[in-house]
């Protein structure tokens, strides 16, 4: 990756230079105040050293002047620092629109990722230059985190739970993926690349060897795990209607709303009796160890394609995020 | 540099240890002590009823139908016990602020009788429990649970029934814990004054020992209605 | 041997110094002190003291520090190379586990609380033993029974989950001895908590007349400070354990998201702990600080009133920041902007220090012995550590260097450059009255330089390796971080030495160092005005207290610049 000495990971997002412009800036106010303090130290241990015993030193007690100084500067160096720094992490934590989606599942010990158009891979990401990257993910056992130094971007996969994270990659190339939060044995072994390509490349890459998409996957599980016999498209089964679902404010027994989320959605599969809707009975039975992670990304992403019948793209947002989608159907 | 203390030298209380100047100052030192490890031990429940405080928001179905099956008669017979227990304790303490030997045993061996009823009836609760496959672990199971209205409680809601089990058992057996190592301290005290240790000059043990068996007290009054009253509403 | 400024008589028996007095007919014997008062084993494990529970306590702590040390030995060696050759990854992940469990709990956590607080805390407030001896004593041997428990966990096989006992791994998936590790942090929380309770009512109620809280030394408000983060502090971490350990054993659900429980629970209630933990360890060392700067430099300590209060700021904020630890947890965006505003503002507290110190110098007269040479060494050690803290309590920043090598970098400069240099520059200066004898002072020297320049090296290029993104925790690396390894690594042996030279002439000069007197320093303090080493009771009578602290000289009122 560089020759010679390593000083300083790539700059490869579209947020490592204001991460890195912080970084110097608080290098720089390090760098004074620790060459102030040294300075002084050395200075007056050198002109004020001892010459003979019983020297008396002048009995200066403080200095209320001098006390307001070093509090007041330090604190508007501090504020500041945290303004500037909490406004970077904000933009970090917003998704912009039309992120490209990425699942990803963390387990002892690899990275597993999919990509919407079906493409799996094993500790591996390859992602086109210029376009924001939204990563939803999860573990299926212990907390991971999913760190990419180059982008400046880490966040733990945490089991039992969705949290994402976003990026836009600026730079063609390989780029280490470390996995940052110590999970067992092979915590260390837990790498692999993220793999950065020119749009037309990663197109290609794309077309090829693709296996169905998750959306097409999920289908299959609602079949198999026969979701359908009760998630009827005519009002006759016994549970809610799926189509347009994803996104909408669902009421539930007992007066309360809730958005039908990712997180929504996952919960309903895994612990149905704990939110159920509005004129149902709970008798949804728990798929928990029935299907895997993955297989819930799957169809979640399958009922999300329900929003318009026979129509799925990989542009589609909202896998994970809480926010209504735009344009979708609102009941 | 020295100075004359507060009380002479020559009459010094046998009970005063050689580092303090006066037994005032023994005396609050000791009482200070008491109450620094009760701030101690508050942190200590503090961090479990943080955790139950969160749960019991976050699946508080589970969690009423669990506190539905606690004994709610026995468990306000333990609250009153162990009020009373508290009473004897302060009546004890009293009786050695006085003197009065035979009183200040008998209030503490009679708090020792009613710490040891409320450890009864607390056997008697678990022993249920056991009976009831209600501990947490591999033989738990909810059968024995109901929702508001006598139904059955749904998977997830049995499922978290077992976070109640735990903290229920993880709080009151912390707390238990604490009145057993009460109740032979008290029994100590409780020799000491039948061997004639305290009177108005010093009863200060017997003081730090009312506090401690008071801060335990109180801990059961806000255990007792976050555990056992907890409105069973649809 | 140098003189030590400040004109002391040298002690007798030395070659060119005053020739020893007559013989009397009677053998010569040295006054009694707490040291020779009674010999045997049992005068020792069944004290009382406050100066002899210190000792113990030294004694347990050095064999502890050992204990790490040839843990972080293992660990820098392994380092050496990209691939895990040395040793297995199990292995590995169990030597950086029990380094940490045995630095922070066994080590840093007591060190100087329990060996120069419990020392000289009596002593400076002019007492004649804390307000608990025999809670004291307890104390002493709840953190033996503690530590035997986990030297058991760590002989039976180790444990692998990191000090930080993560769930669900530390809960479901480790097979290695969480439970028997954790009641060992388990019962020697115990014993900070005592000593903490001891400290508090000592401190309240036994100070001599005279003495206000306006004219306690600083090293007293800084262990004040402390104890009240140990009393609130430490039992939720106790209990925190405990409930891990339930799970572990009894798999109880209670951080199981698969049984409804949250693990980012348990992350809140460790760092709740876990945070203020960090202020133990580092404010004593700057009581510690105070003292050393004042005493060789014979000057009244700049801003006494701001560094005071300064400790129990650093104590109150400490308790509201825990949350920086989990910017990436998934915890809310609103609640890291709570924490990493706050953090911003603990910081403040401290620099107010580091400025104060520095200006304690200026016109003084600064003597250039061992204790000085740590003391400067910490300020500017503790200033770059305090420092690199800014760059992790700015959330943007943290995203990136959380879980990385800055982190492992930032931690060990302050606790080691700062905290551990603290510790060795107060067993300097204090050695003396403690012991009653002079360690050789151009060893101390030597011994001084090597650890703040190993120290460097060690922990210098791992702010670099942080910033390139090398995880930590790490057992396999990838080949281009390894020349920066391989420095720290060298740095790391340059620093085993510097420790290993005082282990070998503290020891020498327990019984060769020559004879000190009650002040070689000629500092200001109670504890300078008594014998070295002092009787079993301090003082011969009550003191009684009529100056401010740190007073040097005559005074003409005071000078306010």
């Amino acid at each position: 990756m560089f020759s010679g000495f390593p000083l300083f990971p790539q700059q490869a997002s579209t947020f490592a230079a204001r991460v890195d412009a912080l970084y110097f800036f608080l290098v720089g106010i390090s760098a004074f105040f620790s060459t102030l303090i040294a300075t002084l130290l050395v200075v007056f241990t050198v002109r004020f050293r001892r010459r003979g015993p019983g020297e008396l030193p002048a009995p200066i007690h403080g200095s209320i002047a001098l006390e307001l100084t070093w509090t007041v500067i330090p604190l508007v160096i501090s504020l500041g620092t945290f303004v500037w720094s909490a406004d970077i992490f904000v933009a970090s934590r917003r998704v912009p629109p039309g992120a490209m989606e990425v699942n990803v599942v963390g387990k002892r010990w690899m990275w597993k990722t999919q990509h919407m158009t079906g493409q799996r891979e094993i500790n591996e990401l390859h992602v086109p230059i210029g376009v924001p990257v939204k990563l939803t993910m999860t573990s299926e056992d212990v907390i991971h985190s999913f760190f990419i130094p180059a982008f400046r971007v880490k966040q733990d996969a945490v089991p039992g739970r969705y949290t994402t994270a976003w990026f836009e990659a600026t730079q063609v190339g390989e780029y280490h993926l470390f996995c940052a939060e110590y999970c067992g044995t092979k915590h260390s072994q837990m790498i692999g690349s993220i793999k950065v390509m020119e749009p037309a490349a990663f197109q290609t890459w794309l077309a090829g060897g693709a296996t169905g998409s998750p959306a097409q996957e999920g289908e299959k599980l609602f079949q198999s795990l026969a979701c359908i016999t009760c998630h009827r498209a005519d009002s006759q089964g016994r549970g809610p209607r799926l189509e347009g679902l994803f996104g909408r404010t669902v009421r539930l027994t007992g007066g309360a709303t809730v958005v039908a989320d990712a997180d929504y959605i996952r919960e309903s599969i895994l612990s149905p009796t704990a939110k159920v809707v509005d004129g149902y009975q709970p008798i949804m039975p728990t798929f928990q160890g029935l299907v895997s992670e993955e297989g819930v990304m799957q169809l979640i992403a399958y009922i999300q394609s329900l929003q318009q019948p026979g129509a799925e793209t990989t542009t589609v947002p909202g896998a994970g995020g809480s926010k209504v989608q735009e344009g979708a159907p609102k009941r | 540099m020295s100075s004359p203390s507060e009380t002479p030298v020559a009459v010094h209380h046998p009970a005063l240890r050689h580092h303090f100047d006066t037994m005032a100052t023994q005396k609050d030192s000791s009482l200070l002590g008491m109450w620094v490890f009760i701030a101690q031990e508050i942190m200590f429940f503090g961090g479990m009823l943080a955790a139950y405080a969160i749960y019991r928001n976050v699946y508080y179905d589970a969690f009423a139908a669990g506190s539905h099956h606690l004994d709610v008669k026995l468990g306000t017979v333990n609250t009153a016990v162990l009020i009373c227990s508290s009473l004897t304790m302060a009546l004890g303490v009293h009786a050695a602020a006085l003197g009065k030997r035979k009183a200040t045993v008998l209030f503490l061996l009679l708090t020792i009788a009613l710490g040891s009823v409320f450890l009864g009836i607390k056997v008697v609760e678990y022993a249920d429990k056991f009976h009831h496959d209600l501990v947490p672990g591999p033989r738990y199971s909810a059968e024995g649970l109901h929702g508001p209205h006598g139904e059955a409680l749904t998977a997830d809601t049995a499922r978290h029934s077992e976070l109640f089990f735990a903290l229920y058992f993880g709080l009151t057996g912390l707390h238990a814990l604490h009145m057993i190592i009460g109740v032979p301290i008290i029994a100590i005290m409780a020799w000491k004054a039948g061997h004639g240790r305290f009177g108005p000059g010093y009863y200060t043990p017997v003081e730090v020992t009312g506090l401690y068996w008071h801060f335990v007290d109180i801990v059961w009054i806000f255990l007792f209605p976050l555990l056992y009253l907890i409105p069973h509403h649809a | 041997m140098s003189t030590h400024a400040g004109g002391v008589p040298e002690p007798y028996g030395r070659p060119g110094g005053p020739p020893p007095p007559e013989r009397p007919t009677l053998p010569v014997r040295e006054p009694v002190n707490y040291l020779n008062v009674s010999y045997g084993i049992k005068s020792w494990l069944l004290t009382v003291d406050h100066k002899r529970i210190a000792l113990l306590y030294m004694f347990s702590i050095t064999v502890m520090f050992a204990i790490g040390g040839i843990f972080a030995t293992l660990i820098r060696l392994e380092l050496l190379t990209p691939p895990g050759d040395m040793v297995q990854s199990e292995t590995y992940n169990k030597l950086f586990t029990m380094h940490g469990v045995v630095m922070v709990f066994f080590f840093l956590i007591p060190s100087i609380p329990a060996t120069l607080g419990n020392f000289l805390i009596p002593i400076m407030i002019g007492a004649k033993d804390l307000a608990f001896p025999r809670i004291n004593l307890l104390s002493w041997y709840i953190y033996i029974a503690g530590a035997a428990f986990t030297m058991y966990a760590m002989i039976a096989g180790g444990v692998d989950t990191g000090w930080t006992f993560y769930v669900p791994y530390s809960t479901h998936y480790s097979n290695t001895h969480v439970i028997a590790t954790g009641l060992g942090i388990f019962i020697t929380g115990f014993s900070s908590i005592l000593t903490g309770l001891n400290f508090i009512v000592t401190i309240h109620k036994m100070r001599a007349p005279g003495l206000t809280w306006w004219r306690l030394p600083l090293f007293v408000w800084a262990h004040y400070a402390t104890s009240l983060i140990m009393i609130l502090g430490t039992p939720v971490i106790a209990v925190t354990v405990l409930m891990v350990a339930l799970e572990n054993g009894l798999h109880l659900g209670i951080f199981d998201p698969a049984l409804g429980g949250d693990p980012i629970l348990f992350q809140h209630l460790f760092w709740f702990y876990s945070h203020p933990a960090v202020y133990i360890m580092i404010l004593p060392a700057m009581g510690v600080i105070s003292e050393l700067v004042q005493g060789m430099s014979r000057k009244q300590i700049f801003g006494y009133s701001f560094i005071a209060i300064s400790s129990l700021a650093i104590a109150m904020l400490g308790f509201l920041v825990w949350g920086h630890h989990m910017f990436v947890s998934g915890q809310s965006t609103y609640l890291g902007l709570v924490f990493s505003g706050i953090s911003f503002l603990v910081a403040i507290p401290s620099a107010v220090k580091v400025f104060n110190w520095t200006a304690t110098l200026y016109k003084g007269s600064i003597s250039l012995d061992t204790p000085m040479l740590y003391a400067l060494g910490f300020i500017g050690l503790f200033t770059i550590g305090g420092l690199t803290g800014l760059f992790l309590a700015s959330l943007g920043l943290d995203v990136h260097l959380t879980d990385t090598y800055f982190i492992v970098a930032h931690f060990h400069y302050i606790m080691v450059g700062g905290a551990i240099m603290g510790y060795l520059g107060g067993l300097h200066y204090w050695w003396p009255k403690i012991t009653g004898r002079l360690y050789p002072e151009t060893w101390g020297r030597v011994s001084a330089i090597i650890v703040f320049f190993g120290f460097n090296l060690t922990f210098g290029p791992q702010f670099i390796l942080g910033y390139l993104g090398m995880p930590r925790r790490y057992h396999y690396y990838p080949p281009e971080f390894q020349i920066l390894h391989v420095m720290s690594s060298a740095g790391a042996s340059i620093l085993a030495l510097g420790y290993l030279l005082p282990l070998v002439y503290f020891t020498w000069s327990m019984r060769y160092g020559p004879r000190a007197s009650a002040n070689p320093w000629d500092a200001r303090g109670l504890e300078w005005e008594i014998p070295s080493p002092p009787p079993t009771e301090n003082f011969v009578g009550q003191p009684v207290v009529t100056a401010r602290t740190y007073e040097y000289g005559s005074e003409e009122g005071t000078t306010v610049v």
